[in-house]
């Protein structure tokens, strides 16, 4: 490999890079697009679920329960009602997700110490926000149970109260259980896996149909001279995607930052050049724009969407396709963003995630210049 | 007829000067010559052959599809080599085969004294190479372009601006040096073009079609710069489908459906290669003399040509008596008739023809 012939290409290339508008918006707009699209919105908190009462006891009891519904940011109020007819419109126009039926008997078994019953009805078309709504209900049933129980055993003159088994969760890395600060670092990988191999994948393809490649074949310049040439600018694209995505994690969506920064960096390095290769392998095996680009959709951004871990645990999958997640780059650079911004880890946990990306950046590179032939194939 | 012509090379082939008789008929012997220095000396290398390039059974094949069929030919040092035939003949597949880029099917062959299947990458470090589609990037300036493949031939960096400017003035785009390529008219490309594939002053340079698409003023300049670059020694190999441009080459192959149907200088295939003679009839209302002329016997075809006729015939000698009487007889004034020496397009179309009986037969 020759210096010179390298700097030439990547010359040239940023050159193209530069004067192409499409490019950069692929570059810059895309990522920015992303980040704070899926920043913002996809988020799997559930917060102030609108419900809607329906109290038939109308005494000091059931108020009490309601309030510690009412009281809670989980849940908002949306309105009472007195029959179920106005219920399942409620739900039916999304006015209200969930229904809190407390029946006439309620006030008086509680007051007498006996079980009481109250109905909570859940729209379970979403079925993600409805499991999560129905967890917090049932913890604030238990909370209030407790307390009911309570209650009894000291009217009942059981002296003092025998404290309940309390447990009290206490959540790690993410102290505030917000999904954000799962979801952004894990988008910073989704994003330069999808920027680095899509703009790769039209590099070698378009002058592969532009004819210039055709000069190029006919020139001394060997192979990796080209790939890697060619990787430079995308290669700069990638770290100030990194840099642009760092900052408005940290700034806009105030994502904490507990690791290593040079160590986030390096592996960053790491997992951009796999992100670039595998682009270029795909450029060089689709020799038309349209396939490649058709191709590293396909290939990069369902999988890594899908299959990284970035939103969907890993190990809810099927046990088929959890082996297949581990062919997917993105998952292991999701794993080491996570671990890195999260818990502070290093090296020392994240070693063999490390290990696998460099494994697979080598592959691809070989792949790609092997693929790679100054030759044309067909007319 | 002997030519006399002196082949100078610089040293990029080891050889330091060369004398070549050039006789009708020449090449047969040289020929044999080459076979002999194969059978003898396989392992040849570039510094004792006289060819900058020699072909041996050439195919290329695509899909059952025989682009070439069994060429063989051998390119001096020096010469300007025109390869001429219709579009699809099979030029640009052979082109492609000698510049290390197309895989052949079959036969052998070597470039610079370097083998075209074992040894491509050699190849390439010694020859230009300009594709018969503009391959500059059009987003590039003129100058950026020329930059690129500086850097790609490895120009040495005292040696770098020099050959720019070389280019910059030999294409004439002094004052289009900052100018994007795709701003350029089609001329100054190709010169560009031409430009960035001798950068690297290679000894021997391939041109597949460079001036199709461009005007006649264009295209002389270009074959200007192609005597140029035959003076200081470089082997010119060039295809093209213009008869009159075929006339400027040293030798000439020609091609047609992928087989070489003859080859030589332009005045060896005139006066050689034509199985019949050309008659040259003048009188008035040629259009009209030429439907009586063509039912004559011994007539091959008639064509109208300037203010008369060019008309192939086996056999001049009955031919021409034939034509003044039997046009005299019905009515035309002023009948001339002569044997001339047939045109390129004469020979070529001759040549095509008989080649397509062979098929049909």
């Amino acid at each position: 490999m020759k210096f010179q012939r390298i700097k030439a290409v990547a010359k040239k290339e940023f050159l193209h890079v530069l004067r192409d508008p499409r490019s950069l918006v692929l570059g810059f707009a895309i990522p920015m697009l992303l980040l704070f699209m899926f920043g913002y919105a996809l988020t799997l908190d559930v917060d102030r679920v609108p419900f809607i009462a329906w109290d038939q006891s109308s005494t000091a009891e059931s108020r009490d329960f309601l309030s510690r519904f009412t009281g809670s940011r989980y849940f908002s109020l949306a309105g009472s009602t007195d029959n179920y007819r106005d219920i399942e419109r409620a739900i039916d126009e999304r006015r209200a997700l969930m229904a809190l039926v407390i029946p006439p008997d309620f006030g008086r078994r509680v007051g007498s110490g006996r079980p009481a019953k109250a109905q909570l009805l859940v729209d379970g078309s979403d079925s993600n926000t409805a499991t999560i709504a129905l967890g917090y209900a049932e913890f604030i049933v238990s909370t209030y149970s407790q307390k009911v129980a309570l209650e009894e055993f000291r009217r009942s003159g059981g002296g003092t109260p025998k404290p309940p088994l309390v447990v009290e969760p206490r959540v790690w890395f993410n102290a505030d259980m917000l999904s954000r600060n799962a979801i952004v670092p894990g988008l910073i990988a989704v994003i330069m896996m999808v920027i680095a191999a899509l703009l790769t994948s039209l590099t070698v393809a378009r002058e592969w149909e532009t004819g210039t490649m055709e000069q190029l074949v006919s020139t001394p310049l060997k192979g990796p001279e080209l790939i890697v040439g060619k990787l430079v600018p995308y290669f700069c694209i990638g770290m100030i995607d990194l840099g642009l995505s760092l900052l408005v994690g940290r700034y806009v969506f105030g994502v904490p930052f507990r690791g290593d920064r040079p160590l986030l960096l390096f592996l960053s390095i790491i997992f951009l050049l796999v992100a670039l290769s595998l682009g270029m392998l795909i450029s060089i095996a689709g020799k038309s724009q349209f396939v490649a680009s058709q191709f590293a959709m396909v290939a990069t951004m369902l999988p890594a969407f899908l299959l990284s871990g970035f939103v969907f645990p890993i190990e809810n999958m099927p046990v088929v396709i959890q082996w297949a997640t581990h062919l997917i780059p993105a998952r292991y650079f999701v794993t080491i963003l996570r671990g890195i911004y999260l818990k502070g880890v290093g090296l020392e946990v994240l070693w063999r995630e490390a290990l696998l990306l460099a494994a697979f950046g080598g592959v691809f590179f070989m792949l790609a210049v092997r693929k790679f032939r100054k030759k044309i194939v067909s007319d | 007829m002997i030519l006399m012509e002196t082949v100078k090379d610089d040293g990029a082939y080891g050889v330091a000067t060369t004398g070549v008789f050039r006789t009708p008929g020449m090449w047969y012997s040289l020929k044999a010559y080459t076979f002999a220095i194969e059978a003898g000396n396989l392992m040849q290398t570039s510094t004792n052959s006289e060819f900058a390039v020699t072909l041996t059974d050439l195919t290329r094949k695509f899909d059952g599809f025989v682009a070439v069929n069994h060429i063989s030919l051998d390119v001096r040092k020096g010469e300007i080599f025109g390869f001429l035939g219709p579009n699809g003949a099979g030029k640009s597949t052979t082109i492609r085969m000698l510049c290390g880029i197309l895989e052949p099917s079959g036969g052998s062959g070597t470039v610079a004294g370097f083998d075209i299947v074992r040894e491509p990458e050699e190849i390439k470090k010694n020859i230009g190479y300009m594709s018969q589609k503009f391959s500059l990037y059009e987003d590039l300036t003129v100058e950026e372009n020329i930059d690129f493949y500086s850097g790609i031939y490895r120009i040495p960096a005292e040696r770098k601006n020099t050959r720019k400017e070389w280019v910059i003035d030999m294409a004439g785009l002094a004052e289009h040096r900052k100018s994007r390529t795709s701003t350029l008219s089609v001329g100054w490309k190709q010169r560009l073009a031409l430009g960035c594939a001798i950068l690297h002053e290679p000894p021997i340079v391939f041109l597949d079609e460079p001036t199709s698409g461009v005007d006649p003023i264009s295209r002389r300049n270009f074959w200007d710069l192609i005597y140029h670059l035959a003076e200081e020694g470089v082997t010119v190999f060039v295809t093209t489908h213009y008869m009159e441009e075929a006339e400027y080459c040293d030798r000439l192959g020609l091609i047609y459906r992928g087989e070489l149907v003859a080859m030589g200088t332009p005045l060896e295939l005139k006066t050689r290669f034509m199985a019949e003679e050309v008659v040259e009839v003048v009188c008035d209302r040629p259009q009209d003399a030429m439907e009586h002329v063509e039912k004559l016997p011994g007539v091959r075809h008639a064509a109208l040509f300037g203010r008369g006729l060019h008309v192939v015939a086996e056999d001049a000698e009955t031919a021409i008596p034939a034509f003044v009487e039997t046009l005299s007889a019905k009515g035309f004034v002023d009948v001339r008739a002569e044997k001339i020496m047939p045109s390129l397009e004469d020979v070529f179309v001759s040549l095509i023809e008989a080649r397509d009986r062979q098929v049909a037969a």
